[in-house]
């Protein structure tokens, strides 16, 4: 087999910005993204995930005007997501460039809305994100239930299944953030990972976590994801996209060098 | 100035199409049209296509793009891209079966349910990510090396007829032919525009190609 697993840096733009929080507060500014993103291309990413976490709907241009640079010189798949709630604004990040669009609230709100964007742009441009946070108590079976808003608002909706219904519902892809590791830097969540890996039959990125190579290449081995995602080690340059991939070589991972 | 249409029929984003052959060959004139007269004035053609097969047929008998693309089939270098690639086939079995363009003739295929890769591991459909590809000769794969990784995103592939029109395969788990020849016509169901360098470099050989191999 031959298929590459992925590695995906991942860029939280605020209003214009790349930054990144520790589960979402104390942001630190990690540069223009447009320069991040053409660095880690030269890096050798797969892919790069833009994330736009700007509050105000004043704002929202600026992804755009982010995705449509990027996408004018760098030549690998690019995914946006946040704020994508209608199907005009997939119409739009897709117009600006990008390959794919992160759905998450939107579908918790509205599961349609998958069926809908997945019937009109195709399954292969729809990447439905989910927030996981662990629900089960110490010495139970293991159970994960979607959160919202950042991982402050519960749904009660288990994560599994929820991950097996959006696929029916069109997802080509699902882009899992275990909300009890985001930005924690002592790895993935990797039994929430290989339960929805297995549980479904399209890819899955693991996501939210890593604080060193180890981490990605457990997110593959014992996760059973076919991508990993990651945001803090590489903006703040302490590994290199490079890096990662000759790691992960080493730990007998297909990748693409 | 040489010139290249990208065909737009209304099916997917041709942005990254465009800018990837522009920034493969900056002394091209490329031009995303769609009427029948712009497409038969440029010296190459690019078929591309994102979405579901009876979509794009649909599309291109709307649009009356059926005989045109036959025309530049027979007249000048002709690359097809994914969805592209499979309306050149006869005949696809999506959407309960669709008639396709057939200008290589053979079938398009869904992967097999429940594949199994190495120590039984079950395979994702769609087939999404960077495979190898397997080339076999041809002027399109001038620079490229031998078992470059190309994007992919696909879960439908091409069964030629002919078995001499395999430009190239890719294993998922078994070879599959990811590129087709005939004549002046070349077709990927990877996406160059997505491949970084080597699928730079394929789109710039097809704007130099002069349609011999």
């Amino acid at each position: 087999m031959s298929l590459a697993k992925r590695i995906i840096p991942c860029l939280d733009v605020d209003n214009g910005r790349v930054v990144k929080g520790v589960q979402f507060v104390d942001i630190r500014d990690a540069g223009d993204p447009v320069e991040v993103a053409r660095r880690y291309d030269r890096e050798g990413a797969d892919e790069i995930t833009f994330l736009d976490i700007t509050a105000t709907h004043d704002n929202r241009d600026t992804i755009v005007h982010v995705v449509e640079q990027v996408a004018s010189e760098v030549f690998i798949p690019l995914t946006v997501g946040g704020g994508i709630r209608k199907l005009e604004d997939i119409r739009c990040m897709l117009n600006a460039g990008a390959d794919k669009v992160g759905i998450n609230s939107a579908a918790v709100f509205n599961p349609e809305f998958v069926k809908q964007a997945a019937e009109k742009f195709g399954s292969q441009c729809i990447v439905v994100a989910i927030d996981a946070k662990k629900v089960s108590a110490p010495g139970e079976s293991d159970r994960w239930e979607i959160f919202t808003h950042g991982g402050r608002k519960e749904t009660g909706i288990d994560a599994i299944e929820w991950a097996i219904k959006m696929v029916d519902y069109g997802a080509g892809e699902i882009l899992l953030t275990s909300m009890d590791r985001d930005g924690t830097k002592i790895g993935f969540d990797l039994e929430l990972t290989r339960a929805v890996s297995e549980a479904v039959a399209v890819p899955v990125i693991a996501s939210g976590g890593v604080g060193n190579l180890e981490h990605l290449a457990a997110g593959v081995l014992k996760g059973k994801a076919d991508a990993v995602l990651a945001a803090s080690i590489f903006h703040f340059a302490e590994y290199s996209v490079e890096e990662a991939k000759q790691y992960m070589r080493d730990q007998g991972i297909e990748v693409r060098l | 100035m040489s010139s290249v249409a990208v065909i737009d029929y209304g099916m997917g984003n041709l942005h990254s199409i465009a800018k990837a052959l522009q920034h493969a060959s900056p002394d091209v004139d490329v031009r995303v049209v769609s009427d029948k007269q712009a497409i038969l004035a440029a010296d190459r053609v690019v078929f591309p296509g994102v979405g579901a097969i009876r979509d794009c047929m649909h599309a291109l008998e709307a649009t009356e793009l059926v005989e045109v693309i036959t025309q530049v089939a027979q007249t000048r270098p002709l690359l097809g891209v994914c969805l592209g690639m499979q309306a050149m086939l006869g005949h696809s079995e999506e959407n309960g079966g669709t008639d396709c363009l057939n200008l290589i003739p053979g079938e398009v295929v869904h992967f097999a349910k429940d594949l199994q890769g190495a120590q039984g591991k079950k395979l994702k459909i769609p087939h999404m990510g960077w495979n190898k590809v397997q080339q076999v000769a041809h002027p399109l794969w001038q620079n490229i090396a031998q078992d470059s990784r190309f994007y992919f995103v696909h879960s439908y592939y091409a069964q030629p007829d002919e078995s001499h029109r395999v430009a190239a395969t890719t294993e998922y788990p078994d070879a599959f032919a990811c590129a087709l020849a005939k004549d002046n016509v070349f077709a990927v169901q990877f996406h160059p525009e997505k491949s970084q360098a080597v699928g730079l470099q394929l789109l710039q050989n097809f704007l130099h190609w002069d349609g011999q191999c």
